[in-house]
């Protein structure tokens, strides 16, 4: 009798485990279906030759690392380079902002005013969708635009200055687009960081005659780290994947001279001939470049816990 | 026991919904490899010309309920309303569904491809029986098997075809010199000009004297050297000259495998840096806004190249002072009206057009016959869609019939445009299209681009083109 009632409390505590498996399955299931398959697929696909002309298929035939080497052999770099300038360009600023004024409407002593409405407003660009911001400032800063009317009134400008002609202006306008966008986002999540730090902390520092920027550096940025390296890993994530605003601000040319393609716009131009086997090596490589940043932030972010530790 | 029975319940449906989600996705994917589909559209092929067969003995007897029919916008399906319906011409019993899918960004093709490639599969009532296609890439479906020989399978004899200009037959004929489309509309192209800025450059207004003063390319520079001593622009942008050029190539993009770059192309792009350099052009592009503001009433532009449709729309828009929107009225004083002209300028060529091709599949030929027949062979009606419409209209003797007598156009300053649109229709030579001019010009124009604004050298814009057309086809090499 008791043996057997052993035997009952043994099975359900390994039962409880099995329910455990079991309510993993759906996510599981979901997981290989929709992001592992494919995944897989996508590494089959890059080895092939397979795109349509016209209504016909052409492939798919095995060509090893052709496609890879067509990529290579194309301007991969300068598209990533092109992707990675207008991402540090709108990423600088933006976290810069963003900090300042988080630190500004954390500060309990500046006592500032109506920080709501302010929070509200930074963040709404936020709300509107990429592609209507982009086509805005396309608008905007044509060459017989609104911005070059005002310039040209203010007697700034003699002639129209064609900003969607000029590598940097363009570059700029897509990284200022970026940062408008994205840095009053960043400053909720920083702002949520520093209202998290213990008041202890910034006071007794402040009696010890910490100057501000003292407290700033010393005491806010060390303990919010976490969080500012999560929002560097999102916004890195979001760089590599840039696409929409680019993609409509220069009608999907990248233009001017290709300066301002960047990764997935080159991706996506083998759309347009459905051209699975480039599309695929192509996938296969950003893939590698997003591993290898994941770990090596991982990494640190681990060296920093580890050193942490170590201290107490 | 219930809580237990819920979550299997609950976990049971979760797998399913995600299963049945992949299980539906996962035949068709195996089912679209290319010999399976090119055979099905084999087969298709001869039944429809066996349903053609029976069809025409019976007439329409055995059609199918529904005519699906693919485009872009809304003109076809006017002129379809027009003058088929309200004519009384569709059997009882046969509904007509217009699929519109626009062509930004290759939308329209992509939608259209993917319905063909199905075609086989699809249920009767869903089968593509009629769609329409744009010149530039007319070859791409021209080539294929999905579109009907409008002789041999359709059933128009050369009677029917022989008053439509040449042009509008060679842009659809096959490699094997099959004719697989058919059109409503003939779209020449001509040089319009402000009379006003005319008569200060050259002294006259008078087509015939523009004419002469503008007969060749290089008669045209000198007159854009002489307006721009005089404050005008002789173009509005980079790309206004591109199909003058683009359409008397002595070669097709395309030799084999190759892109060519025919030497007219690359006189386009020297005059067209000329003109930028020396100011003759205002640099704009196609239907920008710019562009659109050089059409009107503040612009200095001499002249615009058009096609048909583009004048008595997209110009004529363009030239009032207070748009029809806003209540102005299409009539002499409202801005710019009445103040241009046509001439044929230095080059024939065409402009724009759409075609329709029966789909291989279809259940509804005799309907597809008599809607070709009656908008793109009957000289009655076609005169009757130029009277009402101004649009030019794809059938000699009614053109001619029109081009000489007094029809007058109020925007063109009282000139009969129809007779100029006569003269240039014959002479456009269409034989050195490919199946991939669309994408080609449009890599071009866009590279080119570059060039002319001064950022990238000329070997740098070829480079770039090169690089965006192997991207659009990968089967091309330098």
């Amino acid at each position: 009798m008791k043996k057997e009632r052993q035997k009952i409390v043994k099975q359900k505590g390994v039962s409880y485990a099995k329910w455990g498996y079991l309510f993993l399955i759906p996510f599981f299931t979901v997981y290989i279906i929709f992001s592992l398959i494919p995944l897989i697929s996508t590494f089959y696909n890059s080895f092939f030759e397979n795109y349509m002309s016209g209504l016909k298929r052409i492939g798919p035939n095995f060509i090893g690392f052709e496609n890879y080497k067509s990529i290579l052999n194309a301007d991969l770099l300068q598209y990533m380079n092109n992707t990675l300038i207008m991402w540090l360009m709108g990423f600088i600023p933006q976290i810069g902002v963003a900090l300042l004024l988080a630190v500004w409407f954390s500060d309990l002593r500046l006592r500032l005013r109506a920080t709501g409405v302010f929070k509200t407003i930074i963040y709404m660009p936020n709300l509107i969708m990429a592609a209507a911001f982009s086509m805005l400032f396309f608008t905007l800063f044509s060459d017989s635009g609104p911005v070059n009317n005002i310039l040209m009134g203010m007697g700034a400008l003699g002639e129209p200055f064609r900003f969607l002609s000029s590598v940097w202006a363009t570059r700029g306008l897509i990284a200022g687009m970026n940062f408008l966008m994205w840095f009053g986002n960043t400053t909720i999540v920083l702002m949520a960081a520093i209202m998290g730090i213990d008041g202890a902390l910034l006071e007794a520092a402040a009696i010890d005659g910490a100057s501000p920027w003292k407290v700033f550096s010393k005491v806010i940025i060390p303990s919010i780290r976490p969080i500012l390296i999560y929002v560097i890993i999102t916004s890195m994530i979001g760089g590599i994947q840039m696409f929409d605003i680019p993609q409509i601000f220069t009608k999907g040319a990248g233009s001017p001279d290709r300066q301002s393609m960047t990764l997935i716009m080159y991706l996506n131009n083998h759309l347009f001939s459905k051209n699975y086997g480039m599309g695929g090596a192509l996938s296969v490589i950003l893939f590698i470049i997003s591993a290898i940043l994941s770990v090596l932030v991982f990494a640190s972010m681990n060296k920093d816990m580890v050193k942490r530790k170590g201290g107490k | 026991m219930q809580k237990k029975l819920l979550v299997v319940l609950l976990i049971g449906t979760m797998l399913l919904s995600s299963l049945t989600g992949c299980s539906s996705k996962a035949p068709k994917d195996t089912s679209e490899t290319n010999a399976s589909v090119t055979k099905a559209a084999k087969t298709e092929d001869t039944a429809a010309t066996d349903t053609e067969d029976t069809g025409a003995e019976e007439a329409g007897a055995a059609q199918g309920k529904v005519l699906n029919i693919y485009c872009w916008n809304e003109e076809f399906k006017s002129r379809y309303t027009d003058y088929f319906e309200k004519a009384g011409k569709l059997p009882e019993g046969i509904s007509v569904n217009f699929i519109i899918t626009p062509s930004d960004n290759n939308a329209y093709q992509n939608a259209l491809d993917q319905a063909l490639l199905n075609q086989k599969s699809a249920a009767t009532d869903d089968k593509v029986d009629m769609f329409l296609i744009e010149a530039d890439y007319a070859l791409k479906y021209v080539d294929s098997e999905y579109a009907l020989d409008v002789k041999g399978d359709v059933g128009l004899t050369d009677g029917d075809l022989a008053d439509q200009y040449q042009y509008t037959r060679d842009i659809v004929t096959d490699s094997n010199g099959i004719q697989k489309g058919t059109t409503w509309q003939a779209t020449p192209g001509l040089f319009v000009y402000r009379r006003s800025i005319a008569k200060d450059v050259l002294g006259t207004d008078d087509p015939d004297k523009v004419q002469e003063a503008l007969n060749d390319w290089s008669k045209f520079d000198q007159v854009a050297a002489e307006a721009a001593a005089k404050g005008y622009k002789m173009l509005s942008g980079y790309d206004d000259a591109y199909r003058t050029f683009s359409n008397n190539m002595s070669a097709p993009w395309v030799d084999g495998n190759k892109i060519v770059i025919d030497d007219n192309i690359m006189k386009w792009v020297d005059q067209t840096k000329l003109y930028t350099d020396k100011g003759y052009n205002n640099k704009t592009s196609l239907w920008a806004p710019e562009w659109a503001a050089d059409q009107g009433p503040e612009g200095k532009v001499f002249g615009f190249f058009y096609s048909t449709w583009g004048i008595n729309f997209t110009l004529l828009g363009n030239s009032l002072e207070t748009p029809v929107s806003e209540g102005g009225k299409e009539e002499v004083g409202n801005g710019i009206y009445g103040d241009y002209a046509v001439c044929r300028g230095p080059e024939s060529y065409y402009w724009g057009g759409t075609w329709i091709c029966a789909a291989a599949g279809t259940d509804n030929l005799p309907l597809v016959k008599d809607i070709m027949l009656t908008l793109t062979c009957d000289p009655v009606t076609m005169k009757q869609i130029t009277e009402d419409t101004q649009d030019y209209t794809n059938n000699m003797t009614a053109m001619n019939e029109l081009a000489n007598s007094d029809f007058q156009s109020a925007f063109l300053g009282g000139q009969n445009h129809i007779k100029l649109f006569a003269e240039a229709a014959p002479k456009i030579d269409m034989s050195n299209i490919s199946s991939y001019d669309q994408g080609l010009n449009e890599s071009f124009q866009r590279a080119f681009k570059d060039y002319f604004d001064g950022i990238v050298t000329k070997e740098e814009a070829l480079e770039n083109f090169y690089k965006s057309a192997i991207e659009k086809y990968p089967e091309l090499t330098k």
